[in-house]
C-alpha cells in the first residue's frame, strides 16, 4: 500500500492552472433488471447510460461547474470522479495516476487527497456524533489520528478555515443544534480535514435557503482562491454557477453538449440546450418578462435515449436528416470552448 | 373593494414550549385577477399564512385574531360546515407543494379529480368526467390518459395534474404553496407559464408563495415580504425589487443571484431567522439588522406608508436609508 501512496502524493511541483483531474471517455451504465416475463424474450439486458462518454480536464485552483437537469448524470459522475460508484469504462487520470483502475485499498488512499461535500447537510451527518467527532471522522479513518483528541488540533484549524469562530464554541455541538448554513460549513470543514487538493461538492447549496447561500458559496470560493483547493461544484442552478465558477460545463443526458468559461457559457452560449437553460432560469426583475420562452417536452428516458443527437426531439433548430442520424462530437469552437452541435459545424 | 382582505390575521400553534407565533397580525388585499406573491425564508410563517386563510390548520393551530373577508364576508367566524360546503375548493383553492405527495398513487388521476368536483358540487358524474376531461386539457396534459396513475407522469406533469384539480370547481382564488420548488428550471418555466396562462384567462385571483424571488418577479403584480410571521414589506413588484426599502428586503434582493447580471461575490444575510417560540423584542430583524438601534430592540415598527417609496415598511429607520445606499456594505 506504501507504494500506492507514493503515486497519488500531490506533486509539490504542480502549479495553478496545471492539469489535476484529466477525463478521458467516462462511462457509467447501471444494468436495469427486467421482470421474469421480459427477460424471457431474450436479448441483451437493458442499461441505463447515467454518463455516457464524457471527456474533460479540470485544473489545479479553478471551480468547475457541471449544470444540468435532473437526470442527466451529473451526481454520478461526480460520484464516479471520486470512485463512490465505480466507472464502467473510460480513464480518469488524477496526477499522475490513472483512478479509474485503482482496486479498493488503493481508492482508501486516493480519498486523502478527493474529498466530496454532499447535498443534504441534514442526512449527511450522523445526529448522535458532535462536531468534533463528525469532522475528525476522515482523520480517524486514514489513521492520521488515533482519536478524537489527537485530531483537535487539526479540527480547530477546519473550523477556522471554514469561518465557525469562536471554534470552541461549536467543538461539542450535535448537528440539530447548527442551522441548515453551519451544518454545510461542517460538512466543508470534514472534507478540508484531510487537506485534499480536489474537492467535488455535490448542490452543496441547494437545501439551504437564498439568504445563506451566499454564506457557503463564497466559502469554496475563498478555499479556491486561498488554499488552491480545486473544486468541482455540481448544481441545477446556472445563476449561482455563474457567479462562482471558472469553468462551466453543461450536461444533458450522459453527455456534455458544451463547456466553456463562464463568461461563454452565460454571454455567449452556442449550444440550443444551453441556451434555451439560460432563459429558463427567472431573473429577479419584474421589468423582464420571459414566461413562455421554453422547451417543449422532458426530458427522455435515458435507458433509451433518441438518436443521433440526444436533444434532437426538444430542439427548435432540428435539422432532419443531420441531427437524427448521427451523434455531434463536442468540438472546439474557439480556445477554450466546445461544443456539440451539429449547426456549428455546418455553418 | 377588494375580492380577499386579510386583516391582522394571526395564527398561533400551541405547543408543549409555548406558542410558535407563526403569522402575527399579518394583513394583505387581492384584487380579482390580481397575483400575489408571498416571499420569505423558510420558517417564516408564509405556508402556515396559506393554510390559514383556507382553514387547514393543524389541530394545534389557533386563529387567535383578525378576520379574513372574501366579498365583504367574515369566515373566520364561520362554521367549519359552511366554510367547507361554501368556500374551500369552491371560492378559494390551494395548489399545494410537492405534487409528488399531493396525489394518491393507488388512484388514477382522473378519479381523483373527479372526487373534487363529485365532493363539492351536485353533478352527474358524467358532467365531472367531461369537465375533468376539458381541465386536464386546460393544463396541457392529454386528456386520454385519464385512467393513468400518478407514477406513470413525470414530476411537472404531476404539478400540472395538481392545478388542474385546484382549479375543479371554478375558484375565484388559487393559493400555490410553492408550485414549482421541487422541479427543474426547464419544467419550472413550463408550469409557470401554464399558471399564468389559465390565470389570465379565467381571471383568477392568485397568491404564490415561495422563496424564489425571481419566480414572483416573473408571476406576480403585488409582493409580501415576510420575516418571523410578519409582513416586513409590502407593495408592488416593481416598487419592491428596484426600490426596496426595508432592510431586509434590501439583503434578500441582492442575495439572490442573477444570472443576467455582471459575474460577482454571492451575498449573505448573516445570522439565520429567529426562533418563532420567542421572538426576538421590537423588531424581529433587529439581530441581523446592520442598522439596528436601541429603538429596534424595544419597539416593534408598524407597518406603514413607506416616507419614500410607494410602498408599506416596517421599519425604525425607514426615513433614514437614502435611495441607492448599499446598507449591506
Amino acid at each position: 500500500m506504501a507504494i500506492v501512496a507514493d503515486k497519488v502524493t500531490a506533486n509539490p511541483n504542480v502549479k495553478v492552472g496545471e492539469v489535476i483531474l484529466d477525463v478521458k471517455d467516462l462511462k457509467k451504465h447501471f444494468p436495469v433488471r427486467r421482470g421474469f416475463f421480459a427477460s424471457l424474450k431474450g436479448g441483451p439486458n437493458p442499461v441505463l447510460k447515467a454518463v455516457d462518454g464524457v471527456s474533460f480536464q479540470i485544473r489545479k485552483g479553478e471551480i468547475y461547474g457541471v449544470v444540468g437537469e435532473s437526470g442527466c448524470g451529473k451526481t454520478t459522475m461526480a460520484r464516479t470522479l471520486l470512485k463512490l460508484t465505480e466507472p464502467t469504462d473510460g480513464e480518469m487520470w488524477f496526477e499522475g495516476t490513472d483512478i479509474a483502475k485503482l482496486g479498493h485499498a488503493e481508492t482508501k488512499v486516493l480519498r486523502r487527497h478527493m474529498q466530496m461535500v454532499f447535498q443534504d447537510p441534514y442526512e449527511s451527518m450522523n445526529p448522535r456524533l458532535n462536531v468534533s467527532y463528525i469532522v475528525s471522522e476522515p482523520l480517524r479513518i486514514q489513521n492520521v489520528a488515533k482519536d478524537v483528541d489527537e485530531a483537535l488540533p487539526r479540527v480547530l484549524q477546519c473550523l477556522e478555515d471554514v469561518e465557525m469562530t469562536p471554534v470552541e464554541e461549536y467543538i461539542g455541538r450535535f448537528p440539530h443544534e447548527l442551522s441548515g448554513g453551519q451544518r454545510q460549513r461542517i460538512a466543508v470543514a470534514r472534507a478540508l480535514a484531510l487537506d485534499p487538493s480536489f474537492i467535488v461538492a455535490d448542490e452543496p447549496v441547494s437545501m439551504l435557503d437564498v439568504s445563506i447561500r451566499g454564506e457557503v458559496l463564497n466559502l469554496m470560493q475563498n478555499l479556491c482562491r486561498e488554499k488552491g483547493v480545486t473544486f468541482v461544484y455540481i448544481t441545477h442552478d446556472l445563476a449561482t454557477a455563474r457567479h462562482i465558477c471558472d469553468r462551466i460545463a453543461v450536461m444533458y443526458l450522459g453527455r456534455m453538449v458544451e463547456e466553456g468559461t463562464a463568461d461563454d457559457i452565460v454571454g455567449d452560449s452556442l449550444h440550443p440546450y444551453t441556451q434555451a437553460l439560460i432563459n429558463a432560469v427567472f431573473v429577479p426583475d419584474p421589468n423582464k418578462k420571459q414566461l413562455g420562452q421554453v422547451l417543449k417536452g422532458e426530458v427522455p428516458n435515458p435507458i433509451n435515449p433518441p438518436k443521433g443527437c440526444r436533444l434532437h426531439p426538444r430542439c427548435p433548430k432540428f435539422m432532419d436528416g443531420v441531427c437524427n442520424v448521427t451523434e455531434p462530437e463536442l468540438v472546439e469552437i474557439k480556445p477554450g470552448h466546445r461544443v456539440a452541435c451539429h449547426l456549428l459545424k455546418n455553418n | 373593494m377588494a375580492m380577499l382582505e386579510v386583516k391582522d390575521l394571526t395564527m398561533y400553534y400551541k405547543t408543549l414550549r409555548g406558542y410558535v407565533k407563526a403569522v402575527d397580525s399579518v394583513s394583505f388585499e387581492l384584487e380579482k385577477g390580481k397575483a400575489l406573491g408571498l416571499a420569505g425564508e423558510s420558517g417564516c410563517g408564509k405556508s402556515s399564512m396559506a393554510t390559514t386563510v383556507l382553514r387547514l390548520l393543524p389541530s394545534n393551530g389557533n386563529i387567535m385574531g383578525g378576520s379574513v373577508k372574501m366579498d365583504g364576508k367574515e369566515l373566520v367566524s364561520l362554521s367549519e360546515e359552511d366554510f367547507r360546503k361554501e368556500i374551500r375548493w369552491k371560492r378559494m383553492s390551494m395548489v399545494f407543494q410537492g405534487a409528488m405527495n399531493a396525489l394518491n398513487p393507488v388512484h388514477r388521476i382522473g378519479d381523483q379529480i373527479m372526487e373534487a368536483i363529485l365532493a363539492h358540487e351536485n353533478v352527474s358524474k358524467q358532467a365531472a368526467k367531461d369537465r375533468m376531461l376539458n381541465l386536464l386539457d386546460m393544463v396541457g396534459i392529454n386528456p386520454k390518459r385519464y385512467n393513468e396513475y400518478p407514477h406513470e407522469f413525470s414530476g411537472g406533469m404531476k404539478q400540472r395534474v395538481v392545478i388542474a384539480m385546484a382549479l375543479a370547481c371554478n375558484p375565484d382564488i388559487i393559493i400555490a404553496d410553492e408550485p414549482t420548488t421541487a422541479l427543474d428550471v426547464m419544467v419550472q418555466a413550463q408550469v409557470l407559464t401554464a399558471m399564468e396562462g389559465l390565470r389570465k384567462k379565467m381571471g383568477l385571483g392568485m397568491i404564490l408563495i415561495t422563496h424564489d424571488l425571481a419566480v414572483i418577479a416573473q408571476t406576480c403584480d403585488d409582493v409580501a415580504i415576510m420575516y418571523g410571521g410578519k409582513i416586513v414589506e409590502y407593495g408592488s413588484a416593481k416598487d419592491i425589487y428596484l426600490k426596496p426599502r426595508h432592510p431586509y428586503t434590501m439583503g434578500l434582493v441582492k442575495a439572490f443571484p442573477n444570472i443576467a447580471a455582471e459575474k460577482q461575490k454571492v451575498r449573505s444575510i448573516p445570522g439565520s431567522p429567529p426562533n418563532l417560540l420567542s421572538p426576538p423584542e421590537g423588531c424581529r430583524f433587529n439581530p441581523r439588522c446592520p442598522m439596528a438601534t436601541d429603538k429596534c430592540r424595544t419597539e416593534e415598527p408598524p407597518l406603514v406608508k413607506s416616507q419614500k417609496g410607494e410602498q408599506k415598511v416596517a421599519c425604525h429607520r425607514e426615513s433614514e436609508i437614502e435611495e441607492g445606499v448599499d446598507i449591506w456594505q
